[in-house]
C-alpha cells in the first residue's frame, strides 16, 4: 500500500505471539482433529530449575582437596541398614530405575541387568512382573510393588534383594498407568492375566491399603512373608516430598526413593507429565529435611532420581543430601535409545532424534521400547550392557573427580556447603547461596 | 496338632515357623490362638498344611497363600487372602474391605458378608460370599469367579475384564462396562463346583452372571463419560 504522495506504507513485522506458539497451535490442531489429549513417554521437557543451575566451589586454601590418581575417593553405598537383615550393598551410588518388561523389550530389560551388575549396582522391575532373563543377569534386583499387581507372586518376591513399594512417579504423581494394546504380546497379556491386545490400564492407588497407617501394616506383611531380609524402599513422587518422606519413614520404610518431574514414564498424557510435580532440584532439601528431623537421615537412606545425566548430577544429589541416585533415561539412552543412526526412521515416524518419546506404541527403531520381534531383534542385549557398564563408570569417575576436588574422600561427604547456585529460584530450591553471595531466598539477612 | 498361642510368642515366631513347613511336612495341622486381631497372620504360606486361627485377624490374614488350608473362626479384617496363589482361606464370620484383593488362584470362602472391594482386581482366585457384598466389587477384575450368594452393593465389576461374576440376590448398580450376561451351561458347572466347595446352600440356578461388556477394552474418546 502507498500513501497518498505515493509513498510505500511501512508494514510492521509478522510478530509470532509468546502465548500462542507454533508447538501450542500445532497441539490445538492435534487435539481438534482427533478429540483425545497426547499420550507419549518421558519426563518433562520443558526447563525448570536443575542441576544445571548449581557449581561446586571446589577447593583452595581453605580447603584441601584429593590427588586425583593417588588418593581414594569412596564410592560404596549400603542400603536397607534400618530393619532388612541383609542390605544391599553397591559399589555406585547410581541405580537404575524400574522400568517394566512390556514398556521393554525383554533383551533390553536383560541388558539392564547385565550393565547394571557389571558396574556393581543394581537395577529394577516394573509394572508386569519379574522376567527370569532379568534375574538372571542381574545381581542385585529391587522388585517393584505396584499398584496393579501384574505378576506379583511370593515366589519373585523371595527372589528379589529388596522391595519396592511405589506410591508415585515424578512424572506423573497421582497418576496410573497405560500400556497400550499394540504393545501387548503373548507374553506380556500372560504375565498380566490379561487377554492379548487390550490396554492394560495400571490403578493410580494401591487395592489393598490406603495411607500411612495401611501402608505401615501393608511393609510388616512383606516383611514377614520375606522373613525381614530384604530392605523395603518406598518409591514417591515428587509433591509434597516433606510430608510424604516423613510418612514413608513413619511406616517403616528402609529407602525411600523420591523421583522428580523430569523423571520418565513409558507412558502418559503430556499435559500431567508438563504440569504435575515438582522439579528434582526442588525436591531434595524438604526430603533431607524430614530425615533430619526425625533423626533418620543416613539411617534411611534416600534415593533421587528425575533427571540425572552426569556425574556432576550424580554429586550434587548427593551434596544436597543423597545416599544414592536411579537413572532410567539416561540409561535408555545409553542403550541406544534416541540414537541419531535411526534418524531416518525417526523422521517416517514424524519425529527427529532426541525428541522420540512415543514409545508406547511399540515402533521403537532402537528396538528397546517395544515388543515387535523384528524391531527387538536390532538391539544387542551384551552391546547394550556394555555400553550401560561404560557410562555408569563415566557417572562414577566423574562424581568422584568432583569429591576430591572439594576434598572428600567419600561421595557421601559432599554437603550443601560444597555448592553455590546460579540463580534466585535453584538457590531458594536447592537453600544454597546464590553465588558470590552468602544468601539465599529465605534465610534471614538480606 | 500344633498349638500356637499369639499372646505369648510374636507373629515373627509364629510366621516362620509356619514357613519353615515343607511340601512332605509332618506337622500338618496347626491351630493359633489368641490372634485378637493381629496383623499379617499366616501370611506367604507355602505347604500343604491345614492353620485354624481361634479369633477375628487384622490386616492381610492369609497374604500371599500358596498351597495352605487357613481357616479363620472370627472375623477378617482388610486384604484377607490378598494375592493368594493356591490353596483355601475361609472365613466363619464377616470379611473388610479388599477381601482376595489381586488373588491369582485358590479359593476365597466367606461365610459371612464382605465388605467394599471384595475381589478387587482378582486376577485367577475363586472367591464365594455366603452373605452380601459391599460397593465397588470386582473393580477392574481380571479373571477368576466372585460368587455372592446374597446381594452386591453399588458399582459392581466397574471397569471388569474377564472375571465372572455370580449374584444370586440383588445388585444395587453395575459399574461401568459390567452388564449381566447369559447364563451358559458352562457356568451352571462353574458355580455348582465352588458352591459346593464352600459349603454354601444355594442353587446355580438361582444366580444371575455379570460380566464385561468389553467396550472399555480400548481407548476411544466417546466412552471418556464412562471413566
Amino acid at each position: 500500500m502507498k500513501d497518498i504522495n505515493d509513498t510505500p506504507i511501512p508494514r510492521t513485522d509478522p510478530i509470532q505471539s509468546a502465548t500462542f506458539t507454533n508447538p501450542i497451535n500445532a497441539e490445538i490442531r492435534r487435539a481438534a482433529a482427533t478429540g483425545i489429549y497426547d499420550i507419549r513417554g518421558g519426563g518433562a521437557k520443558r526447563r525448570v530449575p536443575h542441576f544445571d543451575d548449581l557449581l561446586f566451589l571446589g577447593a583452595s586454601i581453605s580447603r584441601y582437596p584429593l590427588e586425583g590418581y593417588r588418593e581414594k575417593c569412596e564410592t560404596k553405598v549400603t542400603l536397607g541398614t534400618r530393619f532388612a537383615k541383609k542390605p544391599i550393598e553397591l559399589e555406585t551410588p547410581v541405580t537404575i530405575a524400574g522400568m517394566s518388561f512390556g514398556a521393554l523389550s525383554g533383551p533390553a530389560k536383560e541388558a539392564l541387568g547385565r550393565g547394571a551388575s557389571a558396574a556393581g549396582t543394581s537395577t529394577t522391575t516394573g509394572d508386569g512382573g519379574m522376567t527370569p532373563e532379568e534375574r538372571g543377569h542381574s545381581d542385585k534386583l529391587v522388585y517393584q510393588y505396584l499398584p496393579s499387581r501384574y505378576g506379583m507372586n511370593p515366589d519373585d518376591l523371595r527372589k528379589a534383594d529388596a522391595i519396592e513399594i511405589v506410591i508415585g512417579q515424578g512424572a506423573k504423581p497421582g497418576g496410573g498407568g497405560m500400556l497400550l494394546g499394540q504393545k501387548i504380546s503373548d507374553r506380556v497379556a500372560e504375565m498380566r492375566n490379561l487377554p492379548k491386545g487390550i490396554d492394560q490400564r495400571s490403578a493410580c492407588r494401591h487395592p489393598d491399603w490406603t495411607g500411612p497407617d495401611d501402608l505401615e501394616i501393608k511393609i510388616l506383611e512383606l516383611r514377614e512373608i520375606t522373613g525381614w531380609e530384604k530392605p523395603i524402599y518406598v518409591k514417591i513422587g515428587g509433591t509434597r516430598p516433606y510430608f510424604d518422606t516423613t510418612l514413608a519413614i513413619k511406616a517403616g520404610a528402609d529407602v525411600v526413593v523420591l523421583d522428580g518431574m523430569q523423571g520418565g514414564t513409558a507412558a502418559t498424557q503430556d499435559v500431567f507429565i508438563e504440569h504435575v510435580g515438582l522439579p528434582t532440584l526442588a525436591c531434595i532439601r524438604p526430603a533431607v529435611q524430614a530425615l533430619q528431623d526425625l533423626g533418620m537421615h543416613r539411617e534411611v537412606q534416600l534415593i533421587v532420581s528425575g533427571g540425572i545425566r552426569s556425574g556432576a548430577d550424580v554429586a550434587k544429589a548427593m551434596a544436597l543430601g543423597a545416599d544414592a541416585v536411579a537413572i532410567g533415561t539416561a540409561a535408555l539412552i545409553a542403550l541406544g535409545d534416541n540414537d541419531p543412526k535411526w534418524e531416518s526412521e525417526y523422521q517416517k515416524l514424524g519425529t527427529t532424534t532426541g525428541a522420540y518419546d512415543d514409545w508406547h506404541e511399540g515402533q521403537d527403531p532402537a528396538g528397546i521400547t517395544t515388543q515387535d520381534p523384528e524391531l527387538m531383534a536390532r538391539f544387542d542385549p551384551v552391546e547394550g550392557g556394555r555400553k550401560l557398564k561404560n557410562y555408569l563408570k563415566v557417572l562414577t569417575l566423574e562424581a568422584q573427580t568432583i569429591a576430591r576436588a572439594c576434598g572428600k574422600n567419600h561421595l557421601h561427604n559432599l554437603e550443601p556447603e560444597d555448592l553455590c547456585a546460579l540463580t534466585m529460584e535453584a538457590a531458594a530450591m536447592a537453600r544454597v547461596p546464590l553465588a558470590g553471595t552468602e544468601w539465599y531466598p529465605g534465610k534471614a539477612g538480606f | 496338632m500344633q498349638t500356637f498361642d499369639l499372646e505369648s510368642h510374636s507373629l515373627r515366631e509364629l510366621n516362620s515357623i509356619l514357613h519353615a513347613q515343607k511340601d512332605d511336612t509332618n506337622q500338618t495341622s496347626w491351630e493359633v490362638i489368641n490372634a485378637r486381631g493381629s496383623h499379617a497372620i499366616a501370611v506367604g504360606l507355602d505347604a500343604p498344611i491345614e492353620v485354624t486361627i481361634k479369633g477375628s485377624t487384622g490386616y492381610y490374614c492369609g497374604g500371599m497363600n500358596k498351597q495352605a488350608t487357613i481357616n479363620v473362626h472370627g472375623s477378617a479384617g482388610p486384604g484377607v487372602a490378598e494375592n493368594m496363589m493356591s490353596g483355601t482361606v475361609v472365613i466363619e464370620g464377616d470379611a473388610s474391605q479388599y477381601a482376595g484383593a489381586t488373588g491369582h488362584g485358590g479359593l476365597l470362602v466367606i461365610k459371612g458378608n464382605a465388605s467394599s472391594r471384595c475381589g478387587i482386581s482378582m486376577k485367577g482366585i475363586d472367591i464365594v460370599v455366603h452373605g452380601n457384598i459391599g460397593h465397588m466389587s470386582a473393580f477392574m477384575a481380571q479373571s477368576g469367579n466372585l460368587v455372592v450368594c446374597g446381594d452386591a452393593g453399588d458399582a459392581l465389576g466397574d471397569s471388569l475384564y474377564e472375571a465372572r461374576l455370580f449374584v444370586r440376590g440383588s445388585v444395587k448398580s453395575l459399574g461401568a462396562d459390567c452388564i449381566e450376561k447369559e447364563m451358559r451351561p458352562e457356568h451352571l458347572e462353574i458355580l455348582n463346583d465352588l458352591l459346593m466347595r464352600s459349603g454354601a446352600d444355594a442353587k446355580p440356578e438361582e444366580f444371575k452372571r455379570y460380566g464385561s461388556a468389553r467396550q472399555l477394552y480400548n481407548f476411544d474418546v466417546d466412552n471418556a463419560a464412562a471413566y
